[in-house]
């Protein structure tokens, strides 16, 4: 997979946030094979740069670092927060977040559309977190976007692709802009299920951070990107209504109704 | 002479441990007193719901804890931790509960036949019977009061360490540990003589553990944030609204209460978040005990007086 020309070996991304302890973030990274992390930059952080511990644990981990603009809720901040992760993190990379809703924690399209426009004239490689809506990705894409990243589910959910057929729809409509899914997955199953319709990769967090065993889901999820990834690329057999027998009728007995009389 | 360096919680038992072997020893801190990140603490004596997101070690490092620091100071109450959640995050108790030991489902009677005050509120809680609080700076004030009469200095100018040096300073011995970070926590002090509460309440938080600590005589503990940050500034507003939004849900009551106090410090802690004694330029280290001080200082400060006071093996004719 290739995002802003970067090629990355894992299509799996990982937020660092709520882990037991950074070792154990470190562990379930490398279990995972995933090639980004997020970090998300609180502003008390960025007081003295390069000094902050946990940072520094996590270029340790060799993943690309992807700063986000989690928790910011207009415009100023999430351009200001960029700004200052540019500077922290030395990459122009972003994960856009412009959240709409304290309580749903919805993407706010308008917001979104603004900054990611003010960004990418700045020079930033813009992700942003958006909805399977297909017009808002159309104006992240006139803004400068060139990767989108649909939720799956409101963010810390674990519900799962909650409206597959829209992203089905949107996967269909972008055929050739890097779609990410980002939020909202719980299981490694939900996780080959974006895979395997299409989608270029996904980004989740709680389900591994929050697991019992956080090394031993981000294993899982690891193996559910890769499965999900080759079965599209495959070629999945499409859904049938009527049974088709699997093993050929050439060579069987036909012992016909006498010889069961 | 063995030196002590540091007053917080590692500091205070580390030195009363080895006074307790007879050992000589001073104290020397910077202060002034109550400066630390450990006058900041909850208090919370919590193995059992801790062992949510902490290694084992740290439950087993604090199951004596509560009889440690009764024996020696005052106010250590045992009346376990309540947990409750918004009826919207019931799922997050569902998982505490399959995650964590030592704990009892309550329903609305439950929880209001232990905190009447919290009498239909909640429609279910888990209750960790088996733990106690205290109050850290009554604590730490009675072990310094304990040493003094063991005739133990504790000095807040700064002259040369003698002998065995015990480093105990938290973030401060930073420089000299690398690897150590700091996890930033912020908490405040009210006032809300409304409320009676007998014992800590934890709100389950989709950001961070809010709890709520009662200090007696309408007094609480609200904390404590946990950002990865070396920032050593105020509290913020954001972290004050979240806080403060908490304690409103847990009961609006303290939407009256006085803001006494807001406070921020810096947790030490080493990358898998465990304490641990270590050697590092000639002086042995107490440190990286994070959110788990009060809990895990005392069985860490007995193994290290042990160590040191164990005699020297005899030497093969």
């Amino acid at each position: 997979m290739r995002l802003y020309d970067i090629p990355l070996p894992s299509r799996l991304m990982l937020g660092t946030a709520q882990y037991p302890s950074p070792q154990v973030l470190a562990e379930a990274v490398a279990a995972s094979g995933a090639a980004v992390v997020t970090v998300s930059l609180r502003r008390e952080a960025a007081g003295a740069p390069g000094a902050n511990g946990f940072w520094s644990l996590i270029r340790q981990t060799g993943a690309r670092i992807l700063p986000n603009t989690a928790g910011c809720h207009s415009v100023a901040e999430a351009v200001t927060t960029a700004r200052m992760a540019r500077e922290v993190f030395g990459t122009d990379w972003i994960k856009l977040e412009v959240i709409g809703n304290a309580d749903t924690l919805q993407p706010d399209p308008f917001a979104l559309v603004e900054a990611a426009r003010i960004l990418t004239a700045e020079g930033f490689a813009v992700l942003p977190y958006t909805t399977e809506d297909l017009i808002v990705g159309e104006r992240l894409l006139d803004a400068g976007c060139r990767v989108l990243m649909p939720w799956g589910a409101p963010i810390g959910t674990g519900r799962g692709l909650r409206h597959a057929e829209a992203l089905a729809a949107m996967r269909q409509h972008f055929r050739d802009v890097p779609l990410i899914i980002d939020a909202g997955l719980g299981a490694p199953s939900q996780a080959a299920q974006a895979m395997e319709m299409g989608f270029d990769g996904v980004l989740l967090n709680t389900a591994v951070a929050r697991a019992g065993d956080p090394v031993a889901m981000a294993r899982a999820f690891g193996q559910a990107v890769a499965a999900g990834r080759l079965a599209h690329e495959a070629g999945l057999m499409p859904p049938r209504d009527m049974a088709a027998p699997s093993t050929p009728v050439l060579g069987m007995a036909d012992l016909g109704l006498d010889g069961l009389a | 002479m063995i030196t002590v360096l540091g007053a917080g919680v590692a500091g205070l038992c580390t030195a009363t441990a080895l006074a307790e072997r007879g050992r000589a020893l001073r104290v020397l801190d910077p202060g002034p007193e109550g400066a630390g990140a450990s006058w900041l603490a909850g208090g919370m004596l919590a193995p059992d719901v801790e062992s949510d997101g902490a290694p084992p070690e740290v439950a087993r490092l604090g199951a004596s804890a509560a009889d440690w620091w009764a024996a020696r100071v005052p106010g250590v109450e045992r009346r376990g931790t309540l947990v409750v959640a918004a009826p919207r995050d019931g799922a997050e108790l569902d998982r505490l509960a399959l995650r964590t030991r030592g704990h009892q489902r309550l329903g609305p009677e439950g929880i209001a036949a232990l905190e009447p005050d919290l009498a239909g509120r909640f429609p279910g809680a888990l209750f960790y019977p088996d733990e106690a609080h205290l109050d850290p700076r009554i604590a730490l004030k009675a072990l310094a009061e304990g040493l003094r009469k063991r005739r133990v200095e504790i000095r807040h100018d700064a002259p040369p360490a003698e002998g065995e040096v015990i480093d105990c300073r938290g973030i401060a011995a930073r420089e000299a540990l690398p690897g150590l970070r700091a996890v930033r926590g912020e908490m405040m002090l009210l006032r809300c003589p409304d409320l009676r509460l007998t014992r800590p309440l934890r709100l389950m938080h989709p950001r961070f553990p809010v709890y709520l600590v009662p200090r007696g005589q309408g007094l609480f503990m609200l904390g404590a944030t946990m950002i990865e940050s070396d920032a050593t500034g105020p509290i913020t507003l954001r972290s004050s609204m979240e806080l403060m939004a908490a304690a409103f849900a847990l009961h609006p009551a303290f939407a009256e209460a006085a803001v006494l106090e807001t406070g921020s410090g810096l947790r030490p802690a080493w990358p898998d978040n465990l304490p641990r004694v270590s050697r590092t330029d000639g002086r042995l280290h107490l440190n990286g005990l994070y959110r788990h001080g009060f809990l895990t200082a005392p069985a860490l400060a007995e193994q290290l007086a042990d160590t040191i006071t164990r005699p020297e093996p005899a030497h093969a004719p």
